[in-house]
Protein backbone atom coordinates (compact mmCIF):
# COMPACT_ATOMS: atom_id res chain seq x y z
CA UNK A 1 0.00 0.00 0.00
CA UNK A 2 1.27 3.53 -0.64
CA UNK A 3 2.21 5.77 2.17
CA UNK A 4 1.59 9.12 2.68
CA UNK A 5 5.22 11.53 3.01
CA UNK A 6 3.88 12.88 6.51
CA UNK A 7 3.81 9.38 7.87
CA UNK A 8 7.67 8.25 6.91
CA UNK A 9 9.16 11.83 8.07
CA UNK A 10 9.97 13.11 11.26
CA UNK A 11 9.45 16.98 9.92
CA UNK A 12 7.72 18.72 7.24
CA UNK A 13 8.67 22.39 6.92
CA UNK A 14 8.78 25.45 4.85
CA UNK A 15 10.63 28.94 5.81
CA UNK A 16 11.78 31.65 4.53
CA UNK A 17 15.33 31.89 3.22
CA UNK A 18 15.45 35.34 2.94
CA UNK A 19 12.09 37.60 2.35
CA UNK A 20 11.99 36.66 -1.76
CA UNK A 21 13.13 33.03 -1.51
CA UNK A 22 11.29 29.99 0.31
CA UNK A 23 12.71 26.71 1.31
CA UNK A 24 10.86 23.13 2.31
CA UNK A 25 12.79 20.87 4.72
CA UNK A 26 11.71 17.10 4.56
CA UNK A 27 13.39 15.05 7.19
CA UNK A 28 13.63 11.64 8.46
CA UNK A 29 15.37 9.70 11.65
CA UNK A 30 14.94 6.44 9.76
CA UNK A 31 17.79 5.37 7.02
CA UNK A 32 15.51 2.86 5.18
CA UNK A 33 12.12 5.33 5.21
CA UNK A 34 14.22 8.19 3.39
CA UNK A 35 16.34 5.99 1.11
CA UNK A 36 12.47 4.38 0.52
CA UNK A 37 12.01 7.77 -0.55
CA UNK A 38 14.74 9.20 -2.30
CA UNK A 39 14.88 6.09 -4.30
CA UNK A 40 10.88 6.11 -5.31
CA UNK A 41 11.98 9.38 -7.07
CA UNK A 42 8.27 11.42 -6.19
CA UNK A 43 10.12 14.03 -4.85
CA UNK A 44 11.85 15.89 -7.73
CA UNK A 45 11.85 19.28 -8.80
CA UNK A 46 8.77 18.40 -11.55
CA UNK A 47 6.77 17.65 -8.53
CA UNK A 48 7.49 21.09 -7.02
CA UNK A 49 7.03 23.11 -10.01
CA UNK A 50 3.19 21.91 -9.75
CA UNK A 51 2.67 21.90 -6.67
CA UNK A 52 4.06 25.59 -6.55
CA UNK A 53 3.63 26.66 -9.97
CA UNK A 54 6.60 28.60 -10.73
CA UNK A 55 9.50 26.84 -13.56
CA UNK A 56 10.91 23.79 -13.09
CA UNK A 57 14.43 25.51 -13.40
CA UNK A 58 13.96 27.50 -10.65
CA UNK A 59 13.17 24.76 -8.23
CA UNK A 60 16.78 23.94 -6.31
CA UNK A 61 16.59 20.74 -4.78
CA UNK A 62 18.96 19.04 -2.74
CA UNK A 63 18.75 15.66 -0.93
CA UNK A 64 21.39 14.63 1.89
CA UNK A 65 22.05 10.96 3.03
CA UNK A 66 24.45 12.75 6.48
CA UNK A 67 21.24 14.81 7.29
CA UNK A 68 18.23 12.29 5.92
CA UNK A 69 16.78 15.36 4.58
CA UNK A 70 15.61 16.83 1.00
CA UNK A 71 15.64 20.45 0.97
CA UNK A 72 13.89 22.30 -1.82
CA UNK A 73 13.91 26.26 -1.88
CA UNK A 74 11.84 28.37 -4.52
CA UNK A 75 10.89 31.81 -5.33
CA UNK A 76 8.17 32.94 -2.78
CA UNK A 77 4.94 33.78 -4.90
CA UNK A 78 4.89 37.66 -3.23
CA UNK A 79 8.17 38.55 -1.40
CA UNK A 80 8.00 38.42 2.38
CA UNK A 81 5.66 41.75 3.72
CA UNK A 82 5.12 42.78 0.64
CA UNK A 83 1.31 44.05 -0.41
CA UNK A 84 -0.91 40.46 -0.84
CA UNK A 85 1.48 38.53 1.36
CA UNK A 86 -0.12 36.59 3.43
CA UNK A 87 2.62 34.30 5.06
CA UNK A 88 5.57 36.22 5.80
CA UNK A 89 7.59 34.12 7.22
CA UNK A 90 6.37 31.09 4.25
CA UNK A 91 6.05 29.07 7.26
CA UNK A 92 2.49 27.41 6.26
CA UNK A 93 3.30 26.74 2.77
CA UNK A 94 4.13 22.62 3.16
CA UNK A 95 0.76 21.33 3.43
CA UNK A 96 0.86 20.31 -0.13
CA UNK A 97 3.66 18.45 0.68
CA UNK A 98 1.71 15.98 3.47
CA UNK A 99 -0.34 13.71 1.38
CA UNK A 100 2.32 13.23 -1.52
CA UNK A 101 2.02 9.38 -1.98
CA UNK A 102 4.78 7.14 -1.82
CA UNK A 103 4.09 4.09 -3.46
CA UNK A 104 5.78 0.40 -1.78
CA UNK B 1 45.21 29.55 22.81
CA UNK B 2 44.43 25.63 22.74
CA UNK B 3 40.48 26.08 22.86
CA UNK B 4 37.91 28.33 22.52
CA UNK B 5 35.10 28.52 24.74
CA UNK B 6 32.28 30.55 22.96
CA UNK B 7 28.33 31.05 24.17
CA UNK B 8 25.38 32.30 21.36
CA UNK B 9 22.63 33.16 24.57
CA UNK B 10 19.80 32.54 22.67
CA UNK B 11 19.04 33.30 18.80
CA UNK B 12 17.81 36.18 18.46
CA UNK B 13 18.16 39.23 21.71
CA UNK B 14 15.22 40.19 22.90
CA UNK B 15 13.82 37.02 22.82
CA UNK B 16 15.07 35.61 26.41
CA UNK B 17 17.09 32.95 27.58
CA UNK B 18 17.26 31.08 30.71
CA UNK B 19 19.74 33.20 33.30
CA UNK B 20 20.50 29.66 34.81
CA UNK B 21 21.81 28.78 31.55
CA UNK B 22 24.15 31.90 31.32
CA UNK B 23 25.53 31.42 34.59
CA UNK B 24 26.22 27.71 34.00
CA UNK B 25 27.83 28.80 30.78
CA UNK B 26 30.08 31.95 32.76
CA UNK B 27 31.81 29.03 35.01
CA UNK B 28 33.00 27.46 32.03
CA UNK B 29 35.03 30.62 31.53
CA UNK B 30 34.43 31.26 27.91
CA UNK B 31 36.31 33.34 25.70
CA UNK B 32 33.73 34.84 24.18
CA UNK B 33 29.83 35.61 23.99
CA UNK B 34 27.97 36.60 20.85
CA UNK B 35 24.99 37.17 20.26
CA UNK B 36 22.62 37.90 16.59
CA UNK B 37 19.79 40.59 16.94
CA UNK B 38 18.82 40.57 13.76
CA UNK B 39 16.49 38.99 10.43
CA UNK B 40 14.53 40.06 7.49
CA UNK B 41 11.86 37.93 8.93
CA UNK B 42 9.73 40.54 11.31
CA UNK B 43 9.24 42.07 7.54
CA UNK B 44 10.02 45.65 5.93
CA UNK B 45 8.42 47.63 8.30
CA UNK B 46 11.20 47.65 10.77
CA UNK B 47 13.96 48.37 8.03
CA UNK B 48 11.87 50.72 6.45
CA UNK B 49 10.41 52.54 10.02
CA UNK B 50 13.96 52.23 11.91
CA UNK B 51 12.39 50.38 14.51
CA UNK B 52 12.85 47.28 16.34
CA UNK B 53 11.09 43.90 16.39
CA UNK B 54 11.84 43.45 20.34
CA UNK B 55 10.92 46.42 22.53
CA UNK B 56 13.67 48.18 24.74
CA UNK B 57 12.61 46.46 28.24
CA UNK B 58 13.21 43.03 26.29
CA UNK B 59 16.93 44.56 25.04
CA UNK B 60 17.43 45.51 28.70
CA UNK B 61 16.64 42.26 30.23
CA UNK B 62 18.28 40.08 27.87
CA UNK B 63 21.64 42.43 27.57
CA UNK B 64 22.02 43.07 31.31
CA UNK B 65 23.66 39.47 32.34
CA UNK B 66 25.39 39.38 28.96
CA UNK B 67 27.11 43.14 30.12
CA UNK B 68 27.53 42.15 33.66
CA UNK B 69 29.30 38.74 32.69
CA UNK B 70 31.62 39.51 29.90
CA UNK B 71 33.02 42.43 31.91
CA UNK B 72 33.18 39.79 35.00
CA UNK B 73 35.49 37.69 32.85
CA UNK B 74 36.83 40.72 30.96
CA UNK B 75 35.99 38.84 27.63
CA UNK B 76 34.37 40.49 24.72
CA UNK B 77 30.66 40.58 23.74
CA UNK B 78 29.85 40.92 19.92
CA UNK B 79 26.16 42.02 19.16
CA UNK B 80 25.05 41.60 15.44
CA UNK B 81 22.61 43.46 13.41
CA UNK B 82 21.24 45.50 15.96
CA UNK B 83 17.76 46.40 16.73
CA UNK B 84 16.31 43.77 13.61
CA UNK B 85 17.50 45.43 10.48
CA UNK B 86 20.58 46.74 12.15
CA UNK B 87 20.10 50.33 10.40
CA UNK B 88 21.74 53.76 11.90
CA UNK B 89 18.35 54.14 13.87
CA UNK B 90 18.44 51.00 15.34
CA UNK B 91 22.06 50.86 16.12
CA UNK B 92 21.75 54.32 18.01
CA UNK B 93 18.91 53.08 19.88
CA UNK B 94 20.32 50.15 20.93
CA UNK B 95 23.69 51.65 21.91
CA UNK B 96 21.54 53.96 24.09
CA UNK B 97 20.13 50.68 26.12
CA UNK B 98 23.80 49.71 26.03
CA UNK B 99 24.78 52.98 27.63
CA UNK B 100 21.91 52.99 30.00
CA UNK B 101 22.80 49.04 31.25
CA UNK B 102 26.61 50.48 31.94
CA UNK B 103 25.21 53.73 33.72
CA UNK B 104 23.25 52.04 35.79
CA UNK B 105 25.96 49.17 36.97
CA UNK B 106 28.77 51.46 36.92
CA UNK B 107 30.67 49.96 34.10
CA UNK B 108 33.60 51.40 31.97
CA UNK B 109 33.87 49.22 28.85
CA UNK B 110 35.28 50.60 25.12
CA UNK B 111 32.98 49.90 22.57
CA UNK B 112 33.29 49.42 18.94
CA UNK B 113 29.93 50.98 17.05
CA UNK B 114 30.10 49.24 13.45
CA UNK B 115 27.84 51.42 10.74
CA UNK B 116 26.26 49.31 8.62
CA UNK B 117 23.86 51.51 6.63
CA UNK B 118 24.73 53.31 3.35
CA UNK B 119 24.61 56.06 2.02
CA UNK B 120 22.26 56.89 -1.76
CA UNK B 121 25.10 58.80 -3.13
CA UNK B 122 28.36 56.00 -2.63
CA UNK B 123 25.52 53.51 -3.80
CA UNK B 124 24.13 55.09 -6.64
CA UNK B 125 28.35 55.61 -7.88
CA UNK B 126 29.09 52.01 -7.36
CA UNK B 127 25.62 51.31 -9.16
CA UNK B 128 27.23 53.53 -12.05
CA UNK B 129 30.51 51.62 -11.61
CA UNK B 130 28.81 48.35 -12.40
CA UNK B 131 29.50 47.16 -8.66
CA UNK B 132 26.17 46.24 -7.76
CA UNK B 133 24.73 42.65 -8.99
CA UNK B 134 21.90 41.42 -8.82
CA UNK B 135 20.79 38.04 -6.73
CA UNK B 136 18.03 35.96 -7.92
CA UNK B 137 15.40 36.10 -8.32
CA UNK B 138 16.58 39.21 -9.43
CA UNK B 139 14.39 42.53 -8.58
CA UNK B 140 14.78 45.53 -10.92
CA UNK B 141 17.66 48.25 -9.41
CA UNK B 142 18.20 51.97 -10.64
CA UNK B 143 19.21 54.83 -9.55
CA UNK B 144 15.27 55.98 -8.68
CA UNK B 145 15.34 52.16 -6.71
CA UNK B 146 17.98 53.47 -4.83
CA UNK B 147 16.41 56.95 -4.30
CA UNK B 148 13.43 55.80 -3.26
CA UNK B 149 15.11 53.34 -0.65
CA UNK B 150 13.79 54.75 3.42
CA UNK B 151 16.80 52.87 4.61
CA UNK B 152 19.60 50.50 3.14
CA UNK B 153 21.93 48.73 4.78
CA UNK B 154 24.85 46.33 3.77
CA UNK B 155 25.81 43.12 5.22
CA UNK B 156 28.74 43.09 6.98
CA UNK B 157 31.26 39.76 7.01
CA UNK B 158 33.82 39.13 9.71
CA UNK B 159 36.33 41.56 8.98
CA UNK B 160 34.43 44.47 10.47
CA UNK B 161 34.47 42.45 13.90
CA UNK B 162 37.93 41.19 13.48
CA UNK B 163 39.15 45.23 12.76
CA UNK B 164 37.45 46.04 16.08
CA UNK B 165 38.79 43.18 17.92
CA UNK B 166 42.52 44.08 16.99
CA UNK B 167 41.36 47.56 18.17
CA UNK B 168 40.77 46.47 21.48
CA UNK B 169 36.72 46.46 21.56
CA UNK B 170 35.80 44.88 24.92
CA UNK B 171 31.54 45.36 23.14
CA UNK B 172 31.15 45.54 19.52
CA UNK B 173 27.77 46.68 18.80
CA UNK B 174 26.95 46.19 15.49
CA UNK B 175 24.68 47.07 12.22
CA UNK B 176 23.54 44.65 9.78
CA UNK B 177 25.72 41.32 10.06
CA UNK B 178 26.19 37.88 8.83
CA UNK B 179 24.95 36.02 11.55
CA UNK B 180 27.91 33.25 11.83
CA UNK B 181 30.49 36.49 11.15
CA UNK B 182 29.66 36.94 14.87
CA UNK B 183 31.44 34.20 15.77
CA UNK B 184 33.45 33.26 12.87
CA UNK B 185 35.65 36.90 13.50
CA UNK B 186 36.75 36.37 16.99
CA UNK B 187 37.95 32.33 16.01
CA UNK B 188 39.57 33.64 13.13
CA UNK B 189 41.16 36.16 14.74
CA UNK B 190 42.70 34.19 17.29
CA UNK B 191 44.25 31.98 14.18
CA UNK B 192 41.40 28.89 13.98
CA UNK B 193 40.28 27.68 10.85
CA UNK B 194 37.92 29.19 8.76
CA UNK B 195 35.64 26.26 7.87
CA UNK B 196 35.30 25.46 11.38
CA UNK B 197 34.79 28.88 12.51
CA UNK B 198 32.19 29.44 10.38
CA UNK B 199 30.26 26.51 10.54
CA UNK B 200 30.70 26.67 14.67
CA UNK B 201 29.27 30.59 13.88
CA UNK B 202 26.71 29.40 11.22
CA UNK B 203 25.52 26.72 13.91
CA UNK B 204 25.48 28.64 17.26
CA UNK B 205 23.90 31.87 15.97
CA UNK B 206 20.18 30.74 15.99
CA UNK B 207 20.92 29.44 20.29
CA UNK B 208 18.92 26.29 20.66
CA UNK B 209 17.50 25.96 17.47
CA UNK B 210 19.92 23.07 16.63
CA UNK B 211 18.65 21.16 19.62
CA UNK B 212 16.61 18.05 19.65
CA UNK B 213 13.55 19.40 20.91
CA UNK B 214 13.59 23.39 21.30
CA UNK B 215 11.73 24.08 24.02
CA UNK B 216 12.50 27.71 24.44
CA UNK B 217 14.70 30.22 23.03
CA UNK B 218 18.51 29.45 25.47
CA UNK B 219 21.84 29.27 25.16
CA UNK B 220 24.33 26.95 22.85
CA UNK B 221 28.13 26.72 23.86
CA UNK B 222 30.64 25.63 21.59
CA UNK B 223 34.69 24.09 22.37
CA UNK B 224 36.37 24.76 18.76
CA UNK B 225 39.36 22.75 18.29
CA UNK B 226 42.64 23.16 15.54
CA UNK B 227 40.72 20.31 13.53
CA UNK B 228 36.89 20.15 15.44
CA UNK B 229 34.69 21.63 17.26
CA UNK B 230 32.32 20.72 19.95
CA UNK B 231 28.64 21.94 20.42
CA UNK B 232 26.24 21.69 23.77
CA UNK B 233 23.26 23.31 24.75
CA UNK B 234 23.78 24.71 28.14
CA UNK B 235 20.06 23.52 29.49
CA UNK B 236 20.98 19.88 31.10
CA UNK B 237 17.48 19.29 29.91
CA UNK B 238 18.38 20.34 26.48
CA UNK B 239 20.31 18.18 23.71
CA UNK B 240 22.03 18.34 20.57
CA UNK B 241 22.15 15.25 18.60
CA UNK B 242 24.57 14.56 15.17
CA UNK B 243 21.15 14.83 13.01
CA UNK B 244 19.65 17.80 14.91
CA UNK B 245 23.07 19.82 14.50
CA UNK B 246 23.28 18.22 10.76
CA UNK B 247 19.76 19.11 9.99
CA UNK B 248 20.18 22.94 11.03
CA UNK B 249 21.93 24.02 8.46
CA UNK B 250 19.28 23.12 6.37
CA UNK B 251 16.62 25.89 7.98
CA UNK B 252 16.35 29.07 6.52
CA UNK B 253 19.47 28.49 4.63
CA UNK B 254 18.76 28.14 0.22
CA UNK B 255 20.96 25.01 0.04
CA UNK B 256 22.12 23.02 3.18
CA UNK B 257 26.10 22.32 1.68
CA UNK B 258 26.69 25.81 0.26
CA UNK B 259 26.76 28.90 2.14
CA UNK B 260 27.29 32.06 0.62
CA UNK B 261 29.39 34.37 2.82
CA UNK B 262 30.64 38.19 1.70
CA UNK B 263 34.28 36.75 1.87
CA UNK B 264 33.67 33.23 0.57
CA UNK B 265 31.40 30.18 0.34
CA UNK B 266 31.28 28.04 3.62
CA UNK B 267 31.84 24.24 2.58
CA UNK B 268 29.95 21.36 4.92
CA UNK B 269 28.97 18.83 2.14
CA UNK B 270 31.95 16.87 3.62
CA UNK B 271 31.17 17.56 7.40
CA UNK B 272 30.75 15.13 10.03
CA UNK B 273 28.46 14.93 13.08
CA UNK B 274 29.73 12.33 15.93
CA UNK B 275 28.18 12.36 19.44
CA UNK B 276 30.31 12.38 22.06
CA UNK B 277 27.62 12.66 25.21
CA UNK B 278 24.20 12.28 24.53
CA UNK B 279 23.91 16.08 24.26
CA UNK B 280 27.35 16.97 22.53
CA UNK B 281 28.27 17.01 18.92
CA UNK B 282 31.61 16.69 17.16
CA UNK B 283 32.15 18.43 13.80
CA UNK B 284 34.67 18.38 12.05
CA UNK B 285 35.26 18.56 8.25
CA UNK B 286 33.91 21.71 7.47
CA UNK B 287 35.60 23.90 4.73
CA UNK B 288 35.61 27.58 3.71
CA UNK B 289 36.74 28.70 -0.13
CA UNK B 290 37.93 32.72 0.07
CA UNK B 291 36.18 34.39 -3.25
CA UNK B 292 37.83 37.64 -4.51
CA UNK B 293 35.79 40.26 -4.90
CA UNK B 294 34.26 40.24 -1.84
CA UNK B 295 30.42 41.03 -2.07
CA UNK B 296 28.35 42.73 0.14
CA UNK B 297 24.40 41.68 0.69
CA UNK B 298 22.38 44.66 0.45
CA UNK B 299 18.98 45.29 1.72
CA UNK B 300 16.69 48.20 1.23
CA UNK B 301 13.03 48.95 2.38
CA UNK B 302 10.77 51.51 0.29
CA UNK B 303 7.04 52.96 1.24
CA UNK B 304 4.86 51.10 -0.72
CA UNK B 305 1.57 53.06 0.71
CA UNK B 306 -0.82 53.91 3.71
CA UNK B 307 -2.74 50.42 4.44
CA UNK B 308 -6.19 50.11 5.64
CA UNK B 309 -7.84 46.40 6.63
CA UNK B 310 -11.45 45.40 7.11
CA UNK B 311 -12.00 42.27 8.97
CA UNK B 312 -15.27 40.41 9.35
CA UNK B 313 -16.67 36.72 9.18
CA UNK B 314 -19.42 34.78 6.96
CA UNK B 315 -21.46 32.07 8.96
CA UNK B 316 -24.30 31.89 6.58
CA UNK B 317 -24.00 28.39 5.18
CA UNK B 318 -25.94 30.45 1.70
CA UNK B 319 -23.63 32.86 1.52
CA UNK B 320 -20.69 30.48 2.55
CA UNK B 321 -21.65 27.64 -0.34
CA UNK B 322 -21.58 30.50 -3.11
CA UNK B 323 -18.44 31.97 -1.48
CA UNK B 324 -17.04 32.23 -5.17
CA UNK B 325 -19.44 34.41 -6.40
CA UNK B 326 -20.17 36.51 -3.89
CA UNK B 327 -16.95 37.55 -3.77
CA UNK B 328 -16.79 38.35 -7.41
CA UNK B 329 -19.89 40.43 -6.62
CA UNK B 330 -17.96 42.04 -3.88
CA UNK B 331 -15.38 43.10 -5.89
CA UNK B 332 -16.83 44.42 -8.82
CA UNK B 333 -19.47 46.25 -6.80
CA UNK B 334 -16.36 47.71 -4.56
CA UNK B 335 -14.78 48.44 -8.19
CA UNK B 336 -17.69 50.65 -9.12
CA UNK B 337 -17.56 52.44 -5.89
CA UNK B 338 -14.11 53.49 -6.23
CA UNK B 339 -14.70 54.89 -9.87
CA UNK B 340 -17.76 57.03 -8.04
CA UNK B 341 -15.50 57.93 -4.91
CA UNK B 342 -12.37 58.56 -7.62
CA UNK B 343 -13.27 59.46 -10.61
CA UNK B 344 -10.35 61.01 -12.30
CA UNK B 345 -8.19 57.77 -13.41
CA UNK B 346 -4.84 59.01 -11.81
CA UNK B 347 -6.54 59.62 -8.41
CA UNK B 348 -7.23 55.80 -8.38
CA UNK B 349 -3.45 55.57 -8.80
CA UNK B 350 -1.95 53.38 -6.54
CA UNK B 351 -4.97 52.08 -4.94
CA UNK B 352 -4.46 48.03 -4.55
CA UNK B 353 -6.56 45.71 -2.67
CA UNK B 354 -6.35 42.19 -1.95
CA UNK B 355 -9.18 40.06 -0.34
CA UNK B 356 -8.16 37.26 2.00
CA UNK B 357 -10.67 34.26 2.37
CA UNK B 358 -9.49 32.43 5.77
CA UNK B 359 -11.04 29.26 5.77
CA UNK B 360 -11.17 28.58 2.19
CA UNK B 361 -7.22 29.40 0.93
CA UNK B 362 -6.94 32.88 2.61
CA UNK B 363 -2.94 31.20 3.84
CA UNK B 364 -1.48 29.70 0.29
CA UNK B 365 -4.06 31.90 -1.80
CA UNK B 366 -4.10 30.73 -5.66
CA UNK B 367 -1.29 27.82 -4.78
CA UNK B 368 -4.54 26.51 -2.26
CA UNK B 369 -4.75 23.06 -3.46
CA UNK B 370 -8.03 22.48 -1.48
CA UNK B 371 -10.43 24.04 -3.90
CA UNK B 372 -13.96 23.47 -1.97
CA UNK B 373 -13.99 24.87 1.52
CA UNK B 374 -15.63 22.56 4.20
CA UNK B 375 -15.65 24.74 7.04
CA UNK B 376 -18.78 26.20 8.37
CA UNK B 377 -17.51 29.42 8.92
CA UNK B 378 -14.97 31.92 7.09
CA UNK B 379 -12.90 35.52 7.90
CA UNK B 380 -12.58 37.94 5.24
CA UNK B 381 -9.72 40.46 5.59
CA UNK B 382 -8.98 43.14 2.91
CA UNK B 383 -6.10 44.60 2.80
CA UNK B 384 -6.65 47.95 0.77
CA UNK B 385 -3.25 50.38 -0.44
CA UNK B 386 -3.43 53.55 -1.32
CA UNK B 387 -1.26 56.42 -1.32
CA UNK B 388 -2.70 58.30 1.84
CA UNK B 389 -4.32 56.82 4.84
CA UNK B 390 -7.51 58.48 3.80
CA UNK B 391 -7.94 57.35 0.68
CA UNK B 392 -7.52 53.51 2.09
CA UNK B 393 -9.74 54.42 4.84
CA UNK B 394 -12.29 55.42 2.74
CA UNK B 395 -12.26 52.62 0.25
CA UNK B 396 -11.83 49.98 3.51
CA UNK B 397 -15.08 51.96 4.62
CA UNK B 398 -17.21 51.62 1.44
CA UNK B 399 -16.00 47.87 1.05
CA UNK B 400 -17.34 47.06 4.61
CA UNK B 401 -20.57 48.55 3.76
CA UNK B 402 -21.55 46.81 0.29
CA UNK B 403 -19.70 43.64 2.02
CA UNK B 404 -22.66 44.02 4.72
CA UNK B 405 -25.66 44.16 3.24
CA UNK B 406 -24.18 42.19 -0.16
CA UNK B 407 -27.67 40.19 -1.66
CA UNK B 408 -27.50 36.22 -2.63
CA UNK B 409 -30.81 35.15 -4.76
CA UNK B 410 -31.82 32.29 -1.72
CA UNK B 411 -33.04 35.51 0.52
CA UNK B 412 -35.33 38.47 -0.06
CA UNK B 413 -34.89 42.04 1.85
CA UNK B 414 -32.19 43.33 2.71
CA UNK B 415 -29.68 41.18 4.92
CA UNK B 416 -26.56 41.46 6.93
CA UNK B 417 -24.00 39.18 5.55
CA UNK B 418 -20.81 40.10 7.21
CA UNK B 419 -19.81 40.29 11.10
CA UNK B 420 -17.24 42.75 12.05
CA UNK B 421 -15.75 42.39 15.81
CA UNK B 422 -14.24 45.79 15.84
CA UNK B 423 -15.55 49.59 15.75
CA UNK B 424 -14.53 50.74 13.71
CA UNK B 425 -14.68 48.10 11.84
CA UNK B 426 -11.32 48.60 9.44
CA UNK B 427 -7.65 48.63 11.22
CA UNK B 428 -5.08 51.55 10.04
CA UNK B 429 -1.95 50.35 9.33
CA UNK B 430 -0.40 53.35 8.52
CA UNK B 431 2.39 53.26 6.12
CA UNK B 432 3.48 50.48 4.82
CA UNK B 433 7.01 49.48 3.37
CA UNK B 434 8.40 46.93 1.18
CA UNK B 435 11.98 45.15 0.39
CA UNK B 436 13.33 46.30 -2.57
CA UNK B 437 16.59 45.06 -3.39
CA UNK B 438 18.09 41.41 -3.55
CA UNK B 439 21.61 42.72 -4.71
CA UNK B 440 25.03 42.28 -3.52
CA UNK B 441 27.67 45.43 -3.55
CA UNK B 442 31.07 44.07 -4.99
CA UNK B 443 33.82 45.94 -2.62
CA UNK B 444 37.75 45.99 -2.82
CA UNK B 445 37.87 45.78 0.65
CA UNK B 446 35.36 44.13 3.01
CA UNK B 447 35.57 47.45 5.44
CA UNK B 448 35.11 50.16 2.96
CA UNK B 449 31.52 49.70 3.32
CA UNK B 450 31.47 50.11 7.80
CA UNK B 451 32.80 52.80 9.75
CA UNK B 452 33.79 51.50 12.91
CA UNK B 453 33.56 53.90 16.01
CA UNK B 454 35.90 53.15 18.80
CA UNK B 455 33.85 54.50 21.85
CA UNK B 456 35.16 54.69 25.95
CA UNK B 457 32.31 54.48 28.04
Amino acid sequence: MPRKLMEMTTLIRSKNAGPFVMSFDIMFDDAAKYRHVKNSNVLNQQLFSELYNIPRDQVHFVSSDAAMAFKISIPRPIPAGDLGCTDMHAGQQYSPLLDIEIPD
Amino acid sequence: MDEIRMIAPTGVLGSGYLKESLDAGLKLKPHFIGVDAGSTDPGPHFLGTGTCAFSKQAYKRDLTPLLLGTRSLSIPLAIGSAGTAGGEIQLQWAFDIVKEIAADNNLHFKIALIHAEQRKDYLISQLKAGKIKPLKPELPISEAVITRSEHIVAMMGAEPYMQALKEGADVILAGRSSDPAIFAAFCMQKGYDPGLAWHAGKILECGTAATVFRKRPDCILAYLHKDHFIVEPLDPDARCSPQSIAAHSFYENYDPFYIQESSGLLDISQASYQAVSDRAVKVSGSKFVPQTPPTLKLEGAEFAGYQSVLIGSIRDPIIIRQIDSWMTRLKEKAAERIAELYPAPHAREGITIFYHVYGKDGTMGPLEPVRETLSHELCLIVEVTAGTQEIATTIAGSIRHIALHLPVPEWSGIITGLATPFSPPYIERGAIYRFNLNHVLEVENPLEAFQIEMISI
